[in-house]
């Protein structure tokens, strides 16, 4: 198995802080794993994601894609083989969807009628009936529906990465749930990697086939969701965990 | 009255759709130069959030300025005449638009850029294909003040000599005669309503996504 997301050593500082976002991380990516990034808001997961889009450059350090040093590439062209949804998902409301989903194909000038079967295809995948959404605006979609067509655009041009921040952060528990299932089939689908950012533990360890936790810019700890349960590595890990499981208490104690 | 007004069409006809055509020429000339000026001044002040707000501020007290008396101030500097006159309505043109068209392109969602530049849009496309389309409903806002506020006030460009349909109204006043008064402030007011019918149109033609109902 290949390799597809390398960090060595990677280092980010923004302006006007002491503390770094991110602070000399290491780690790899396997290709075909869906990891989830885990952390409280503030913890440089955000940070973490958007530097290998190139939203954010690191400071120090090498980040590496399929062996290569993205660094070295053009960030603009580098971003189009990487699928990127964020919490808010920011469609375009002046396109229908359809034209939303064929974004990247028309940067890359597919022509019409491959973009046109793709994005029935994606449209299909995502639980949406094309004939009947493929003219719709954003506007005219429910939240959850928006986020469905971000990951259709997001998957558009068949990346083998996909950056996936929050995506389901504002989405209601219910339809959150089915998106997760969704997202997971999808995920076995196309064997691709994903890497997933969230602050929902039973979220993260939900989809992930590894979960990377985060804390004040350093790994706590990266392994297999039930390795973390069964080993925690450092206090923090504990600590979350027991929030959990006091959670679960809860259940437990009003049911009965 | 109504056979006053008959008659003066009978007799003037010429000179009524004359002064129509000059009224609606220096109009049209002054929206066009203040569209070329306050569009890309206004995008310009929204680089850098001390120019954005001098621009802003400058430019909302400058429409309180009375239009009569930008026509006036300018004598001295500019003679009388069209030039003028339209330089004039220009300047009353511009804080509309400029103002409508900074605020659109601030408030284009911080997300939509995020995602479109994640998506390998280049700086080029993230103007044309987003920015701009999403800035049109607020710029097009501020061309309908701009266009209507022009056309009332190309009235007033009569009194610097730049003709129009101010000229009947201006000769009604003179000669005391309700029935130039009525064609002349009755045809302003139908060209403005008209104009504003047409960009209104126009707006719900080429920005029909902001026009469906939200979500179902």
């Amino acid at each position: 198995m290949s390799i597809s997301i390398e960090f060595n050593d990677v280092s980010k500082k923004f302006q006007n802080t002491s503390e770094y976002a991110v602070d000399h991380i290491s780690f790899s990516v396997t290709h075909g794993e869906l990891i989830t990034i885990l952390g409280s808001s503030g913890c440089g997961k955000t940070t973490l994601l958007k530097m290998i889009n190139r939203l954010y450059e690191p400071d120090s350090g090498v980040i590496r894609f399929f062996g290569e040093d993205i660094s070295r590439n053009d960030p603009v062209e580098f971003r189009r083989k990487i699928g990127y949804v964020i919490q808010q998902v920011g469609l375009f409301p002046h396109m229908t969807i359809e034209k939303n989903i064929a974004t990247v194909p028309r940067i890359l000038k597919w022509d019409k009628d491959k973009i046109r079967s793709r994005t029935d295809e994606l449209l299909i995948l995502v639980g949406l009936d094309p004939e009947e959404y493929r003219k719709r605006y954003p506007s005219q979609l429910s939240g959850g529906q928006q986020q469905r067509v971000g990951l259709a655009r997001a998957l558009a041009a068949d990346p083998e990465l996909m950056l996936l921040d929050e995506p389901f952060g504002a989405i209601d528990a219910i339809t959150r749930l089915k998106l997760q299932d969704e997202l997971l089939k999808i995920h076995q689908a196309s064997r691709k990697t994903f890497l997933f950012v969230t602050h929902d533990i039973n979220e993260a360890f939900k989809l992930g086939s590894r979960v990377l936790i985060m804390d004040s810019g350093k790994i706590q700890q990266f392994d297999t969701p039930r390795n973390i349960v069964t080993n925690p590595a450092n206090a923090f890990v504990e600590s979350l965990i027991d929030s959990v499981r006091q959670q679960e208490l809860l259940w437990k104690e009003t049911t009965s | 009255m109504m056979e006053k007004i008959m008659e003066y069409f009978m007799n003037n006809m010429d000179s009524y759709l004359l002064a129509v055509r000059q009224h609606i020429w220096v109009s049209l000339l002054s929206v066009a130069c203040a569209l070329l000026i306050g569009v890309p001044f206004g995008i310009l002040s929204t680089k850098n959030d001390r120019a954005y707000q001098l621009v802003t501020s400058v430019f909302n007290t400058f429409r309180i300025v009375p239009s009569l008396a930008v026509l006036i101030l300018l004598i001295p500097v500019m003679g009388t005449g069209v030039k003028p006159a339209v330089v004039a309505l220009v300047l009353l043109a511009i804080p509309p638009i400029l103002i409508n068209t900074a605020l659109a392109y601030r408030s284009v969602p911080d997300s939509v850029v995020e995602s479109a530049r994640g998506m390998g849009m280049s700086d080029g496309q993230l103007f044309w294909k987003v920015r701009i389309p999403l800035s049109l409903p607020f710029i097009f806002t501020g061309l309908k003040t701009a266009a209507v506020e022009v056309i009332a006030s190309a009235t007033l460009a009569t009194y610097i000599g730049g003709g129009g349909l101010g000229t009947i109204i201006f000769t009604g006043l003179g000669l005391n005669r309700t029935d130039l008064l009525l064609i002349g402030g009755l045809s302003v007011a139908v060209l403005a309503i008209l104009v504003s019918g047409i960009l209104n149109l126009l707006d719900r033609r080429i920005l029909r996504y902001t026009h469906l109902g939200t979500s179902q």
